[in-house]
């Protein structure tokens, strides 16, 4: 009814919609397309997985069971793995990104920080082959001593390998390997620590280390943690270092040092795909969609304990 | 409580600029000692050498003494972390805990030097420091609450708090009211009235008017031009600083003729 007093005519030239919008219309396009096609990449992700693992899920193998009792052994030994290397790797990780935040002389802090950041940039294949030719041989003496010397403590416990591809060094292997985001991480966060507050504390007599206990760690608690589960994510879904380095099988250990070790999913999927029949190829798949979820568990979880703490700093 | 500070021939650089030169005063204890003067003249670069804090900036560097009663906090082997335990500080900007409790704020030099406390000791301490900044009947109610949650007014008396937890001799203020609204500023003042019953109180300030409201004695600080070092032009009683100076400069500051 009022199309008459918005007629065309009406509106100054200079004001209407048009007026050289092409380049705004066509970049809001690609921006919403990019964000569109992540979404349906996701979808059609799930949707493989799902379809490709229904068989197995429904059917059980005779030789394994059923899917759960096929995977539960390959479940333990990633979450086992991915466990030890965050114990290993946040300490350490934490212990470098202080030093380079604020204990490091400037002349050294960017160096350092620089060869943290490389250490990302080393493909997991070769830290699987140094694993495989390098880390394994030397730990084997430090092997035999734990097991003789704590063997009484059980994760210590059993023979020896003799080759040193335990639990013990795939996890440290692992650890170098999620050491950099880790670390580059929690060293942005405590970089943000407010001056104001160290200075505050500093004020009232505090050591540096104090003064790091009384407000770094707990202003870089929530990216403590967050850096952590990203640090775990990528443990979790770590394939080639893990199956190059760990001479795993179908089994639930927490032994650390023996020849027999549970294998992880992701390093099952990769060892086994190559000789699989139909069936076995649908319960690698399977197993794949139980990694999934557990990593989409991981980083929601992750999400949810540094949303909270970081709202209410804001 | 509340020693005595002197200063004696204070030249202070950034690496190889002079931020200040010569500077030498008595601070009395039990009083309030204002510096003054336009931006950039050295005053907070002094107060912060008064206890140490200055040399956290990189490059910083002190030559000359400053005497606590006797003693010269730069002397070699003095530990700056024992100075700024018996020098306390109150910055420009509130900055309360944010992770810890009315309580823990006011508590958290306490917990740098002594672990083990009884409770009981503990809880004298808060409420006692918690009167001495004016900010017990407002906060008494809730001392578990986040001490970011007051206002800018009652953060800034919470840091006060926080200071005189620990006893030091000497408090030193750099523009404590600069960022708070003119109420909360008042309180700030009425408050630095009675702390100099206890405590050798020095503040550095903008504000001409806070200056002689609270202070006994005051020093005017200026350069003569960017690039030369801040010198104390002239040290005297406030009431002699602002109604008959000795120096020309200080008279055509505190009339409002530059700054």
């Amino acid at each position: 009814m009022s199309d008459d007093i918005r007629s065309i005519e009406t509106v100054d030239e200079s004001l209407m919609a048009d007026h050289g919008n092409v380049g705004d219309a066509a970049f809001r396009g690609i921006s919403t397309g990019s964000g569109g096609i992540i979404m349906v990449i996701l979808a059609a992700v799930a949707v493989f997985l799902i379809a490709q693992a229904a068989p197995a899920i429904t059917t059980g193998d005779p030789r394994y069971g059923n899917l759960w009792g096929y995977v539960a052994p390959y479940l333990f030994g990633t979450i086992w793995i991915s466990f030890l290397a965050l114990l290993i790797a946040v300490p350490v990780s934490v212990g470098i990104a202080l030093y380079i935040s604020h204990y490091a002389p400037k002349k050294l802090a960017t160096p350092v920080a620089f060869v943290v950041d490389l250490l990302a940039a080393v493909p997991s294949i070769v830290f699987g082959l140094w694993g495989i030719t390098t880390l394994a041989p030397m730990l084997v003496p430090a092997h035999q001593w734990l097991t003789e010397y704590l063997g009484f403590i059980p994760l210590f416990s059993g023979t020896a390998s003799g080759t040193g591809r335990t639990m013990l060094t795939a996890s440290l292997v692992l650890a170098i390997m999620v050491l950099p985001i880790i670390t580059s991480l929690t060293r942005e966060v405590f970089l943000r620590t407010p001056k104001l507050q160290e200075e505050a504390s500093l004020a009232l007599g505090a050591t540096k280390w104090e003064m790091i206990r009384q407000v770094v760690l707990p202003f870089g608690r929530s990216g403590i943690v967050a850096a952590s589960m990203l640090g775990l994510g990528r443990a979790l879904g770590e394939t080639m270092a893990v199956a190059m380095v760990l001479s795993g099988g179908r089994m639930i250990s927490p032994r650390l040092l023996t020849s027999e070790n549970p294998n992880t999913i992701a390093a099952n999927i990769a060892l086994g795909f190559a000789e699989a029949d139909s069936g076995g190829v649908h319960r690698l798949i399977a197993t794949g969609l139980v990694l999934f979820a557990i990593t989409i568990v991981v980083n929601m979880a992750g999400r949810l304990i540094t949303g909270g703490p970081r709202k209410e700093s804001r | 409580m509340a020693k005595r500070m002197e200063l004696k021939n204070l030249n202070i650089f950034y690496g190889d600029f002079k931020a200040v030169e010569n500077v030498s005063m008595v601070i009395e204890p039990r009083s309030v000692t204002a510096f003054i003067g336009p931006s950039g003249c050295g005053k907070s670069t002094v107060l912060r050498s008064l206890d140490r804090m200055l040399e956290l900036t990189s490059g910083a560097r002190v030559e000359g003494q400053v005497l606590l009663d006797e003693q010269d906090i730069y002397a070699p082997r003095v530990d700056p972390v024992r100075v700024r335990q018996q020098i306390g500080m109150v910055f420009q900007q509130p900055n309360p805990f944010p992770t810890m409790s009315i309580r823990d704020n006011v508590l958290a030099g306490i917990q740098l030097n002594s672990r083990r406390m009884p409770k009981a000791r503990k809880d004298e301490i808060v409420e006692r420091s918690l009167k001495g900044a004016n900010l017990w009947n407002e906060v008494k109610d809730r001392l578990n609450a986040p001490g970011n949650g007051l206002s800018g007014g009652q953060q800034q008396r919470l840091c006060i708090a926080r200071a005189i937890a620990i006893q030091p001799e000497v408090l030193l203020m750099d523009e404590p009211c600069s960022a708070l609204d003119p109420v909360s500023t008042l309180a700030v003042e009425d408050l630095i009235h009675e702390l100099k019953e206890n405590y050798t109180v020095v503040i550095v300030t903008h504000n001409m008017q806070q200056a002689s409201r609270v202070s006994d004695k005051t020093g005017f600080f200026n350069i003569k031009g960017t690039g030369t070092p801040g010198r104390l032009i002239e040290f005297d009683a406030t009431e002699k600083i602002f109604t008959n100076p000795s120096e020309q400069d200080t008279e055509r500051y505190i009339t409002g003729q530059f700054g």
